[in-house]
Parts: structure tokens; sequence; C-alpha cells
């Protein structure tokens, strides 16, 4: 890659991190995986003049049972996530997002707090932490915060954490024996998807949506029908509710909002067929 | 000793290979190098009013920066990029340096380059560069170039650049129309495809400090042609430019063409006197390397009420890009010859118009005219078998050269003469080992439950032309080059053998084949063969490999050459063991005396005595090397049938392969492992085309998927699992009878796969798909047929 010349830090805690934030503003970008920012900096459409790499703040690389919770490290790779026995059981949704993401040598390298710093509206794991009502825990110079999932996403790659603060930890709820679904709907095995669908039935449902709006986005209309009793096949019809597809080479607004709906509806099946 | 030819041997190129230890043009680093940087237009088509380049002039480890006009008045080129296939007489050629002046006619074209110390310096100063672009009408397509409210080039009144036609006898043709019980007409696209070898295109041109000669590393499958080429722009002798292509990972016809870049890297190193480089990105990829395909076809069979054919009628809108690059125009004139696929075709007729449009130039990418070709009539073919009501296997056995019997050189309609052919048993293998009847009960089946995934099964009978020869025939469709290829075997004192061959391999095996062929005939084992290619100083002949040219002509070569070698070494171990020539035989690389079973000599030991010299016949050279130059007396014609199983989701559009049979028949095979892995990439790059790839410009002519996040190419993932096997039909144009198989499996996937989504959806009433075949081109097909539209 011939990126433009920047500046490179590399930190080992996370208040290292926080302060070489503190210090250079939104001239710095954090690293940790490096599989959002390194494509952006090639193309030179991201240009930090510092890059302040967190690849090897080891201690936020854990897969915790924090009881009614799993509590994972920011800095934890997503093979990790996906090989979790711990998540496996207790958080399968979760687990199967991170097999889903790039291809292996991404997944190695990719880390579940990048991913959802990075906001991407066709990425696999914020829709999962969505349908799981998840939330992070975010750090900055005045100490710590968590951030629902709901809150997290505010537009187009950006989150709502400010210039000074990273993402420390990310907490999902047990979701043992509800029944789950992820739809990835896309041309090629390592490619984001084209639509997506996580669902969660537990009780109540949590679905949500890949690829059609500019940020992650919650099915609402498709947890309302379900809410109030509607039959899954009803509920699919619901699924673009709210959203704005984007529209690229591989689908207008028509044919995503379909997909929408096929997805919706398949993903509800599947995870029906899965409760315990 | 027993037979090599015709057994599966891993490959010796590949050790190296996959541990990383091949060297790429980009591996090489000399020192003293400068780096090229190049500023390229982001517009289609634009006049340049000044370019101001102080800036970058004054950024770190910047050597130089220079525009397009004071390149040209650096007086670097006497001719401008070449041209070697002016397909007509008038045929409009317009001039194309390597850097724009005045006015620039695609995006990336080259308007200035600066040369830095480093890369990365250079790729900063050349975004200091200021170019005053004035913006012009673009043509961003090839409709907007039929239409021709604006031209591509602003001096030109015209978009259209040639007609050729190949109409043998049009009064025929006519007849047959008039006649015809059932007519069908295809009006097909075939869209522009981005090639994407693995390792992108590079370029380092080092000067010698003494003597004045330039060496130019390329990643290039034609160092030949690209020296003779470079020596008759530059003005520099022949004598002086050494090409080596070192290891090259991939080509598909992309390296295969005479580049900007090669060139300002040549005449800048031989310039300034020093190393000058470049390697594209892959983003650069899309705009400076040439693209492939980029027709509009429109096919009409006529056929009686049998569905026997009658006559068939080709008419191809083409798209140059914005200049004719090497072969450009030549390339659908490749497949004109094709349209009449594997079938008797008793009148034909086919005519073709080239455009320019400021879009990147096309030229030749794996096929070359030939996919585009057999795609057309296997489609029409389908066509033709539902409006007579018979079966997409029927409609072919009806219609197969010979009856689908076996054949020899025998002369078709596009007045081609077919060297051997045998279609029937060919066709027969692939239906057994499809299942076909299960595949068709199971998709009725499907169709009656009105499951959402239907199955479709497709299917295509391709023949393709290779090693374009005789160079006689050549000069008749006005092809600036011949089609001969040179091979040299070199017994050394040690016993070894040195070949030298003139087909450049860049991934095709050609050092494992050739030895192959080599241990065969003199023989010895084929690890003591090393072969020498792609440096135009160790191997001064050669044409290179393109068209599968490779083994049908270099192959056969160096197996001539071998011959040469044993009648020499035959009067050596004549007069050594006191026998008359004609009374040895030569068997498993030894002259043994007939009736005389101990007395002999190893072909080793007779290339130790003619080093020594110590005992040769009078006026005998001491060696035993032999060089010989091949020029087939016609093509060689592979074909094959392929059948492609589809399953299409009906509710998302989505088309998945669950099964790919692929029967090919390449003649005679030297190595099966390196032909079936052939089959397969070319099978791969055929369901590219048909699934996946396809270049979209807007009408600006902005390419609007230029990177590998939208341009999809294919992984393994995606890839089915394809069942080959292969018949044998050796070919009479040569005498290994050997044919090609780079292409073939190129040339027959694409048909079968669009076949079969017809097929999947013809209860829609949907008889054809435009390609690529994405899920929501399928989906809004489904959407429309079932809205009666």
């Amino acid at each position: 890659m011939i990126p433009s010349s920047f500046d490179y830090v590399a930190v080992d805690s996370a208040d290292a991190a926080i302060g070489a934030l503190t210090e250079h503003g939104d001239e710095a970008k954090l690293m940790a995986g490096g599989h959002s920012l390194i494509p952006l900096m090639k193309f030179r459409l991201a240009n930090p003049t510092v890059v302040i790499d967190i690849g090897r703040v080891n201690d936020l690389s854990y897969i915790r049972d924090a009881g009614d919770h799993v509590a994972i490290g920011a800095l934890t790779r997503h093979m990790a996530v996906e090989t979790s026995d711990l998540l496996k059981a207790d958080v399968p949704l979760l687990a199967h997002c991170a097999s889903q993401v790039g291809d292996p040598s991404v997944r190695h390298r990719g880390t579940i707090g990048g991913s959802l710093a990075h906001a991407d509206a066709a990425s696999d794991l914020p829709a999962a932490l969505l349908a799981l009502g998840g939330s992070v825990m975010v750090k900055g110079p005045n100490g710590e915060r968590e951030v629902k999932a709901d809150d997290l996403f505010v537009g187009f790659l950006e989150n709502s954490l400010a210039d000074d603060e990273m993402i420390t930890e990310v907490r999902v709820p047990k979701a043992t024996g509800a029944g789950w679904s992820y739809q990835k709907f896309n041309r090629r095995a390592q490619d984001w998807a084209i639509v997506g669908v996580a669902a969660v039935l537990n009780g109540s449902a949590g679905v949500s949506l890949v690829n059609m709006a500019s940020t992650p986005l919650r099915a609402a209309g498709v947890e309302e029908a379900l809410a109030s009793g509607a039959s899954h096949a009803d509920a699919a019809q619901r699924a673009a509710d709210g959203g704005s597809p984007p529209e690229d080479l591989n689908g207008d607004a028509e044919y995503r909002t379909h997909l929408a709906k096929v997805l919706v509806q398949r993903a509800l099946t599947e995870a029906e067929s899965r409760k315990s | 000793m027993t037979a090599v030819m015709g057994t599966p041997r891993i490959r010796k190129e590949d050790p190296k290979l996959l541990t990383g230890e091949g060297k790429y043009v980009d591996d090489i680093q000399v020192a003293g190098q400068l780096w090229m940087g190049m500023v390229r237009s982001p517009f289609a088509h634009a006049k340049v009013n000044g370019i101001e380049t102080d800036e970058a002039k004054s950024m770190p480890g910047v050597h130089a920066v220079y525009t397009g006009g004071e390149l040209m008045d650096m007086g670097l080129w006497v001719a401008p990029l070449p041209c070697a296939w002016p397909v007509t007489p008038d045929m409009v050629n317009p001039e194309h340096y390597p850097v724009g002046t005045g006015e620039v006619h695609h995006v990336g074209e080259i308007v200035a380059v600066v040369l830095a110390d480093t890369r990365y310096q250079a790729t900063d100063a050349v975004e200091k560069v200021e170019v005053d672009y004035e913006e012009l009408p673009a043509v961003g397509s090839i409709q907007a170039a039929m239409a021709d409210t604006a031209t591509a080039h602003s001096d030109h009144d015209t978009n259209k650049a040639f007609t050729w036609a190949l109409e043998p006898n049009p009064d025929a043709l006519n007849d047959a129309f008039a006649n015809a019980a059932h007519t069908v007409t295809g009006e097909f696209v075939q869209q522009r495809l981005i090639p994407s070898a693995m390792e992108p295109r590079g370029v380092l041109a080092v000067p010698s400090p003494a003597g004045g000669e330039v060496t130019l590393y390329s990643a290039t499958q034609v160092p030949h042609i690209l020296k003779v080429m470079m020596a008759a722009t530059t003005g520099i002798s022949e004598a002086k430019i050494r090409v080596i292509a070192p290891a090259v990972g991939g080509g598909f016809g992309a390296k295969l063409n005479i580049n900007p870049d090669e060139s300002l890297a040549l005449t800048l190193a031989n310039k300034l006197g020093r190393p000058v480089r470049w390697t594209e990105t892959r983003t650069e990829a899309a705009f400076s390397t040439h693209q492939g395909r980029a027709q509009q076809q429109k096919i009409e069979v006529a056929a009686d009420g049998d569905g026997k054919i009658l006559g068939v009628r080709v008419h191809l809108d083409a798209d140059m890009g914005a200049y004719m690059m090497l072969i450009t125009p030549g390339v659908p004139l490749l497949g004109s010859f094709l349209y009449t696929g594997v079938y008797e075709v008793p009148a034909f007729g086919f005519t073709c118009d080239g455009w320019f449009t400021n879009l990147t130039p096309t030229d030749a990418y794996r096929g070359a005219g030939r996919p585009e070709a057999s795609y057309a009539i296997e489609r029409a073919m389908d066509m033709l078998a539902a409006k007579v009501g018979v079966t997409p296997e029927e409609i072919r056995r009806r219609n197969y050269l010979a009856g689908g019997e076996a054949f020899e050189n025998l002369e078709v309609a596009s007045t081609l003469v077919f060297d051997s052919g045998n279609y029937s048993p060919n066709l027969d293998m692939a239906l057994d080992m499809a299942k076909l009847s299960d595949l068709r009960a199971e998709q009725q089946r499907r169709r009656d439950a009105g499951e959402s995934k239907q199955l479709g099964i497709g299917m295509c009978t391709y023949v393709e032309i290779c090693g374009l020869a005789p160079s006689r025939a050549l000069a008749g469709l006005a092809y600036g080059a011949g089609g001969w290829e040179a091979g040299t075997v070199r017994m050394l004192p040690t016993g070894k053998v040195e070949v030298v061959t003139g087909s450049t391999p860049h991934g095709q095996g050609h050092e494992t084949s050739w030895s192959m062929i080599v241990a065969d005939k003199l023989g010895v084992d084929p690890d003591d063969v090393e072969v020498l290619h792609s440096d135009t100083a160790i191997s001064p002949l050669g044409l290179d490999t393109y068209g599968s040219r490779s083994l049908a002509v270099g192959g056969v070569a160096i197996s001539m050459a071998c011959d040469k070698v044993i009648d020499k070494a035959r009067l050596i171990a004549a007069h050594q063991l006191e026998a008359n020539p004609d009374d040895l035989e030569f068997e498993f690389g030894r002259f043994g005396v007939k009736g005389s079973p101990d007395k002999g000599l190893l072909i080793q030991e007779v290339a130790y005595g003619a080093f020594t010299a110590h005992n040769l016949p009078d006026g005998m050279e001491p060696n035993i090397n032999e060089q010989m130059v091949f020029d087939p007396p016609n093509f060689a014609f592979p074909f094959g049938t392929h059948i492609a199983v589809v399953e299409v989701d009906e509710s998302t559009g989505e088309t998945t392969l669950i099964d790919y049979i692929a029967v090919d028949d390449c003649g005679n095979q030297v190595n099966p492992l390196i032909v079936e892995g052939q089959v397969h990439g070319g099978i791969v790059q055929g369901v590219a085309q048909a699934l996946y790839e396809g270049a979209v410009y807007d009408e600006d002519g902005q390419c609007k998927n230029p990177s590998f996040l939208d341009y999809l190419v294919p992984s393994p993932t995606e890839v089915p699992s394809i069942q080959t096997e292969f018949t044998y039909t050796p070919s009479t144009s040569n005498p290994l009878g050997v044919k090609g198989v780079g292409e073939a499996g190129t040339i027959g996937s694409a048909a079968a796969v669009i076949n079969g989504i017809c097929d999947a959806l013809s209860h829609h009433g949907i008889s054809d798909i435009e390609m690529p075949a994405s899920p929501m081109r399928v989906w809004k097909a489904i959407q429309d047929a079932k809205a009666g539209n």
C-alpha cells in the first residue's frame, strides 16, 4: 500500500492510547487489527497524521463469564470469538457472526472492538450486537461509561464516541437456549453482506439489519409486529421499515427491500427451529 | 524408461512459486533506481490546457517531473505505440503515444510522469501536479459511440473505426433465410471485463553502465514481441534491447501488449542513464491495463423444419476503447470464424463494426473473440431447440459436422479447414457423466412442486481455434506477425539437456511439459532437462505465449528439434560403433546396433563424445545441438462439451452451480495434470463472466467498480466442484497430434452457465439473461416475466 505519510505510535495500555488520543486529537486514528483503517489509508480516503496502534494492548483480549452477560475485551480477535466455547454455548449468534467476517486472515487480525467502532452498516458484528441488545464500555480521560448498542451507531461510519474515547469492552447478555439466526446474503464468501439479518428469539424478539441504511439498523417494524403477535410472514413484510437502503451495483433499493423481507422470514424460521 | 508423455506429472515450477521464491519484476531491486509515478487523467475526455509541476518538483526525493509535452519534445519516440493488426486498409488508427498531450481520451491516460527515489515520494508528488483540464463530451458506451452525437476523438467525424466482413456467399445466405422454416435471433451483450492476474503489471528498465544496452524487465507474456516493438517505436536497435520476463504471475492476454509504461521506463532509463521502474496498483490496473470482451452481438440462425441449420448471419459491434492497442481490432475477427460452431452450416455471413469510445482500450483476454463467438452460437442453438421443440442435445446432434462422426481436414462454412473432430462421442460422455435423465426428472419434480429453488441444465458444445498459423495465412488477415515458434535442444557434455524455447510461460508450466517432451524423445530423465525461456538474450528467437499456441507450435518445435538431435547423434554413434547409421535403432535413449544387442551407446555418451570431439566423423561439428522453427500448416481446433447444472433461487435470484461437467478434447496430451488445471482455471474465468464480473461505466466514462470491492472476481469458495473427462482426437496440424487447452474452459463455460439459468427459468417464458447474471438481474427478470412484461 502507498498511503500518505503518517506518524506511528504503539501503546501497551488503554490509558496510554487515550493519552495519545488526547494529545493528537482528531488527527489521530486508533488501529486495532487494521482491517478497516488500512484499506481506507491505502486508497488515501483516510489520511490520519498519527496512527495509534493498540494491537498490543493484550489485557483487552479476553472472553469472560460475567454472570448475566459475557464480557469480551475490545481487542479480542474475531477468530477467538468464533471459536469460544463460552460464546458458542451462551451467545451462539455472536460466535457465528464472527465466523462470517471476511476471510480467515481477516478474522485472525480484526478485533470486535475495532469492527464495532468502525460502525459499518455492512458489517456483521454491529447487527449482532443490536439484535442481542448488547452494549460497549467506553473509556476516556474522564473515566468509563456504558453505551448501549442502540446508541452507538450514529451515522455513516460514525460512532457516538468522543475523539479521545475508545471502546474497551463489549457486553452481550447471555441468550442460552434462545432461538437465533444470521442470514447473510452476499456474492462471495469474503464479501460484506448485500443484505443481512440477525435475529434472536428469547421471549422477546431482537431483529437487526445489515446494509439497509447508512448505519447498522434495528428492524423496529419487525420487532413491533412480532411483539403484537404477528406471524413471521407478516412481520417479515415490515423488514425494511425505517430503512434507507443504499444503492449500488449489487442491489438497488427495491431489490434490497425485497431481500430484507425474504431474509427476515428465513431468519425467524431458523431461529424458531433453534429454540430450546 | 517408460513413456513420459501422457502421464500426470507434478510441475517442476511449483516448489519455487508456492514457497514465495519466485522472482517477479517487483522483487528485483537495483541500486540507483527511480520510481515512476503517473499523473493520469481523471476524465474520460478532456483538453489539457496546462500542467503546473513546480510544487511537485520541490517535493522530497523527486528527481524530475515531465509533462506529456516535455516528454514529446525530448524525442524519445520515433513512432507511436503499435497496432499490429490493421484489419482493413482504411481502419482509423488514432495516434497513440505513451503520454497524452493536448487531448486525453480515457480515464487513466498518462499526462505527466514523476521520477522519485521511492514509490511513496513519487505517489505524493503525483498528487501535487496541477493539471488544467477542460472536460469534453465523453463517449461512455458503445451505444453512445454508435449514436455518434459526440466523438471520442475531437478530430474524428465518426466513432466508427472500421467495418470488416466475412461473407463467402451472400446470395446463398439470403436464400437460406428466405427458405427457412424456423429462424431465431439472439442479441447478446459481452460485457467489458477487467483482467485480474494475480501479479499486477510492472516494469524495470536498467541501462548498462557500459555499452549502451538497456535491459527491460517486464511482467509480460511477450518479451520477444515487446523487444521488436520497443525497437521500432524508440529507434533504439534491437541489438541494444534485452527484454526479460521473470516469474510472471498470470496474464490472460492482459500482458500481451505494448504499454505506455513499458515504453516510458525504457526510454527514460536510456535517456537518464538510471534504472527506472513502476508497478501498477490495483486501482491503476483498472485503467492502465487493457480490458476484454466489450461487444454487442446479433446472431440469426435459419433452419429447416427439422432444425437443420440452413444459415447463420452475425453482426458485431465491438468497442475498441479509446485507442488501437497491439491487436485490439483483430480480437473480434479471431471469433469470426467460430460463429458456425461445431455445426454443418451451409451458408454463413459475418460483419463487424469497430467503434471508439472514451474507455480503456480493449484487447485480448483469455479466449479473445472465441468465447464471444461460442457464446452466441451456443445460446442461439438453445433458442433454436426451443423453437423446433427438441432438446438442446438433440438440436446439436442434428447439426454436428460430419454427422457427429470422426473427421479430418474438413472445410467449414467460415472457410477454415478443421483439423479433426469427433463430436457425438464427446457429447455422449458428458451427458452420461451428468446423469441427464435424472436431472431432468428432478427438474420436473421441483417445477411441479413449485419449489423456490429451480434446477437448470445448460450445455455448450464448443470448438476453438488455437495455434494461429501458418504465417502465410496470417498475412491474409493483415496480422502483423508470423505464427511460427522456435525451439533449441542442446545435449550438454555431462548428459544434461538444455532446452531453449521461444514460448514464454507465465504460469502454464512450460518447463515441465517441455521436459516431458524431451524426456520421451531422447530417453532422458525429465529432471535432467533444463528449460530456458523468457529472456531475449538467452532465447533470441520466439513469438511467445498467447492464443493457446505454446504446445501446438512451441512444444512441437522442441519435439522436432529433438528429432534433429537424434539424427545428428546417430551419425556420431554410427561412426563410433563402426556401424551403418541405418543399422542403428534408437530406443530409450540408446543407439543399439540391430542384431548386436550388446553394442550400443547412450545418447549421453554420444553427447560427451561430441564435446571431446576425439572421434567424430569427418566434417561433423563437435556438438549435438539443434534448433527448429516450426510454422504449422494449419490451426488446431480443440472442442468439447460442457454441462452446467445450476440451481436458481427464485426468491432471491441467486444462482448456484451445483455441478459442472467438462469433457474436453485437446488431441494428444503431454501432461494430463496440467491439462486439467487449465480446464479448471478456464472454466472459472468463464463462470466469472457469466455470473460475477463486468466493468460498469457511467455516461461520462467513469468506471463505477474499479476495485475488487465491487468488481467481483470469484474466489475458490464460489467455484463449483468440476468433473473433468477427456476424449482424444489427434490434430492433423502437427506431428504430436496436440491442440491447445489454455482457453478452452473459458470458451465453453459462459454459454453453458447462461443456458442453464435460462433452462431453469424457461417455465416463466424467460429465454435470455444478460451477463453477469447477478441475483438482482435474475430476480428482476423473474418479476418482469410474472408481471407479463
